[in-house]
């Protein structure tokens, strides 16, 4: 594999007693789409400013293409950002904005000209280039705001929550424009994100974070089957904790006692934190299968009665009251052709495998 | 830690050295001279010459003579009345603004209460004098109309017409705060109460003043403080018996030739009011802290 | 029937205020176009004599000069040091902040005879002599602090982001400050120097205390209001003022609205 584009290692950062970040390590790899999650206050937004150079780190060192970048200001660093509000400058055109980082750099005003277009032109702005920042849309302005940063050909993109201030529609628009231009080019992007759902549709992978650290670093498919620990596994996308009792190792996996669903094997690898100390079991709700006729089978077979139906059109979420288990659990069952919806109080047969039981630290 | 302190410093090094122009200018230029001040008040002068030794001579002087402790009460009374007044006439005009004016048409309204403050100080000062005059506007007007046959002659050259015209020259400077502190009131509160069975004159006592209290508190201390240094207004309309301290200052440091006493009044004046404003200062806290505990 | 009573009263009030608040802003003119030499009522005739008179009279246009230079360079400095104080208060954390902050806005609530008298002692104990500049001082000092809450709230309307953008985008912060924060802020500066200016030109104490020989136009006019045969000749020279001001007031929303339109920014809120 080659060199990482950004390799950090210790970063801290405190601002007055607030430990903001507590010792960040980490690498970024050339060319990938790369997603910091994490809830507001986990840090993602100092990680990301560190690395444009706007926040020192109070300790701990960072390589940008493998240069260290101790007192390189932001306006020295191969970075460029798409800040949360896009920052267009409201006093320039929207050529002139893209132009504005050009002007140092490029003497040649044809050349300069040139780029703009083009520039403008990658982002689908052509003919854009006379308005002013007011007279644009949120998504155009965005898309100003990452003409002007790309067309300084960066080593790495940051965009600090650029859809957050989107309506839903143009969210998702943006969303696959923003891979496709990211395939395009080929710069490596670090994306700061508060929604699991937008870090996992776009990005090659995903640092999870909680309270100035790194929960987990690793591909969507891994971090939503694969979650290290419970607040992971709570963070991104929906799962049952169920309490859970171990019983002793086994060849190949532990065995354990789920409550209200009984006995059964778990293979190591479905327990990242190990064993030890107190664990839950976790299952995702699209692991819980509701049985409507004795034609459906499935390995492992409990009882419950519906508690709570949400009923989302191509989905069906039902909170199932299960003996032995405290809290509902959450089961999502696919509307297809001809299936029908419980109703509240009715008693269903509950279908599940032992390979969707995950143990949890 | 000690990369932690030297980022913190230099943050506050940045900042103490950007503040440094202004900082140094206002040393140099108002603490040094108080400074100054507060040192010629101890020291005495003879005719134009200047004694250095320091005495409390000055303070004797301005404390006991019945002149100087009759004119510090009148200048205290007046700029006391001044207050009052001033603040009962703004709260209305500030709470009209923000309660019944449009939001597009607020600046317009806030322009138009500040107009008249661009003619000219003096000239204003001295069109109240017409105004008031024996031939003035009012008399002739109330003559004019047959409810008097004698121009009225208590308007003018009388602390009366001190405080009336002090009043219209602070009057905006009042309104302004209260008008931000009106502003600042979230209207959802105001439904609340209703809401929850206050009248209208209930809701104004129990939520919307006690809410403006520290707009009408910035109005008093903005209008108190310099009132009690005016010069011009005593002079103009104020008559013999509407002088204040601010003439007698200047009158020791001119024509009297007693700096000293002059400093020495300057300071009084000073220490009072800033004692008035501390204590007014403290009352109110403790009322707002009585009221949230 | 309670709301609109209340209304009602209110405006009934509003007007009356209204009325003694324009009272001398509108007698001003009356005055002035009066062709008795004593200002009272009766009016007598129409006149522009006052106006020429005043054209005739030659200490005047020294005491506007003289108001004019001292007005102009204390609207620069009270700028340039509100600028700096605003930009310190709104974007650095510093120790002693708020009693620093506070020293500088002091002059606010000073009495004006205080800073005219201890700017006096200083002047006269150093040996200099009164002049202009020493007008100039007294000046600034207390128009700086007008120019950093007018500048402070500027600053703080700046969204940091534009400046972060402008030195991510390469450019350094000096190149920052010029393209970006400058132009962002210009309304704030334009409304401080204005509001300085305006200041200074009206200020009488203080240079009452600090003029030497050379008078500024209060001072100039202050020596009138004792002489009644020069007093209608005073309400010309007033109303000239007020129709200045209130040209340069409306020149100076004009530029501000353009500005506003321009960075697309609502247009409310006045200068003051």
């Amino acid at each position: 594999m080659s060199e990482p584009i950004i390799r950090m290692t210790g970063i801290e950062k405190a601002f007055g007693d607030v430990r903001a970040l507590k010792g960040v390590s980490m690498e970024v790899r050339v060319g990938e789409f790369f997603s910091l999650l994490g809830p507001s206050g986990c840090g993602k937004t100092t990680l990301l400013r560190v690395i444009a150079g706007f926040e020192e780190p109070t300790d701990g060192n960072i390589l940008i293409g493998g240069r260290p970048m101790d007192g390189v200001p932001a306006n020295r660093r191969p970075t460029n950002m798409v800040f949360q509000n896009y920052a267009v400058f409201p006093h320039m055109t929207v050529a002139e904005n893209v132009e504005y980082g050009l002007r140092v750099r490029i003497k040649d005003r044809n050349e300069r000209q040139r780029q703009v277009d083009d520039a403008l032109a990658m982002v689908g702005l052509e003919g854009f280039g006379a308005r002013h920042s007011h007279e644009l849309s949120g998504g155009q302005r965005q898309r100003v705001a990452l003409a002007r940063a790309l067309v300084l050909k960066p080593t790495v993109l940051l965009l600090d929550e650029p859809l957050s201030a989107l309506d839903k529609k143009l969210r998702e628009q943006m969303q696959s424009e923003l891979r496709h231009l990211q395939r395009a080019v080929g710069i490596t992007f670090i994306l700061v994100t508060h929604d699991q759902e937008e870090a996992l549709t776009m990005s090659d992978r995903v640092a999870v974070m909680f309270e100035g650290d790194i929960a987990q670093l690793a591909s969507p498919q891994d971090l939503y089957r694969r979650p290290v620990d419970r607040r992971v596994a709570g963070f991104i996308g929906v799962m049952n904790f169920i309490d859970v009792r171990v019983l002793g190792a086994v060849p190949g996996g532990v065995e354990v006692d789920v409550a209200g669903l009984g006995r059964v094997v778990v293979p190591a690898e479905q327990a990242p934190g190990g064993t030890e100390g107190p664990i839950v079991a976790g299952i995702r709700p699209e692991m819980l299968t509701v049985l409507f006729d004795d034609s459906d089978v499935a390995a492992r077979v409990t009882e419950g009665e519906i508690d709570e139906v949400q009923y989302f059109g191509d989905m069906t979420y039902y909170d199932v009251k299960i003996d032995g288990i405290g809290k509902p659990v959450t089961l999502a069952m696919r509307n297809t052709a001809g299936r029908r919806v419980l109703q509240p109080g009715d008693r269903a047969r509950i279908g599940w495998g032992p390979d969707s039981v995950l143990l949890l630290r | 830690m000690t990369a932690l302190a030297g980022r913190v410093s230099r943050e506050a090094r940045n900042g103490l050295l950007l503040v440094s122009p202004t900082l140094t200018y206002a040393l140099l230029l108002l603490a040094a001279p108080l400074a100054l001040v507060v040192l010629l008040s101890f020291w005495t002068q003879d005719f134009l010459e200047i004694h250095r030794d320091l005495t409390f001579e000055n303070y004797r002087v301005a404390w006991t003579e019945p002149i100087y402790r009759a004119l510090m009460l009148r200048s205290l009374k007046i700029s006391a009345l001044v207050t009052v007044f001033t603040v009962i006439l703004a709260f209305p005009i500030a709470y009209f603004i923000s309660f019944h004016v449009p939001t597009k048409r607020k600046p317009l309204w806030l322009f138009l209460i500040t107009i008249p403050f661009w003619t000219s100080y003096l000239i204003r000062i001295f069109l109240w004098k017409v105004i008031l005059g024996f031939n003035g506007v009012v008399n002739g007007s109330l003559v004019g109309l047959g409810l008097i046959d004698e121009p009225l002659s208590f308007i003018l050259y009388n602390q009366n017409a001190v405080v009336l015209t002090l009043s219209h020259a602070w009057v905006p400077f009042a309104i302004l705060p209260i008008y931000v502190a009106l502003e600042r009131i979230d209207r959802s509160l105001l439904e609340a109460a209703e809401d929850l069975g206050d009248g209208p004159v209930r809701r104004f006592l129990r939520v919307t003043l006690p809410l403006a209290m520290p707009g009408v508190l910035a109005a008093a201390l903005i209008v108190f403080i310099p009132t009690i240094g005016d010069y011009v207004t005593p002079r103009l309309v104020g008559g013999p018996n509407g002088l204040m301290i601010a003439n007698m200052i200047e009158l020791q440091f001119k024509k009297a030739n007693n700096a000293p006493l002059g400093a020495a009044l300057a300071i009084s004046a000073m220490v009072i009011v800033s004692a008035i404003s501390i204590v007014f200062l403290w009352l109110n806290r403790r009322y707002l802290a009585g009221r949230g505990g | 029937m309670r709301t609109v009573g209340k209304l009602t009263w209110l405006h009934v009030y509003l007007v009356v205020f209204l009325v003694f608040l324009y009272a001398p802003a509108v007698l001003l003119p009356v005055f002035a176009f009066n062709s008795s030499r004593v200002v009272a009522f009766p009016l007598s005739g129409f006149t522009f004599d006052w106006f020429r008179l005043l054209l005739d009279t030659e200490p005047l246009f020294d005491a506007t000069r003289n108001s004019l230079i001292i007005a102009v360079i204390t609207a620069v400095f009270a700028t340039i040091l509100g600028t700096f104080a605003a930009r310190a208060s709104t974007r650095y954390r510093f120790p002693w902040k708020k009693g620093v902050m506070g020293f500088v806005m002091l002059p606010l609530v000073l009495p004006e005879i205080i800073v005219g008298v201890s700017l006096l002692v200083v002047i006269l104990q150093l040996g200099l002599n009164l002049s202009l500049w020493s007008i100039i001082l007294g000046h600034v000092l207390i128009c700086t602090p007008f120019c950093i809450a007018i500048l402070s709230a500027s600053f703080q309307g700046l969204d940091r982001s534009y400046e972060e953008a402008s030195h991510d985008l390469g450019r350094s912060h000096f190149a920052t400050f010029m393209l970006i924060t400058l132009p962002l802020v210009a309304p704030g500066i334009i409304a401080s120097l204005l509001v300085s200016f305006t200041i200074s030109l009206d200020e009488f104490i203080i240079a009452f205390f600090l003029s030497g020989t050379d008078a500024t136009l209060p001072v100039y006019i202050w020596g009138l209001v004792r002489f009644p045969q020069r007093l209608p000749s005073l309400m010309a020279l007033g109303t000239i003022l007020l129709v200045v001001s209130l040209c340069l007031l409306v020149a100076a929303e004009y530029v501000r609205r353009l500005g506003a339109r321009r960075t697309g920014t609502e247009a409310s809120g006045g200068f003051l």
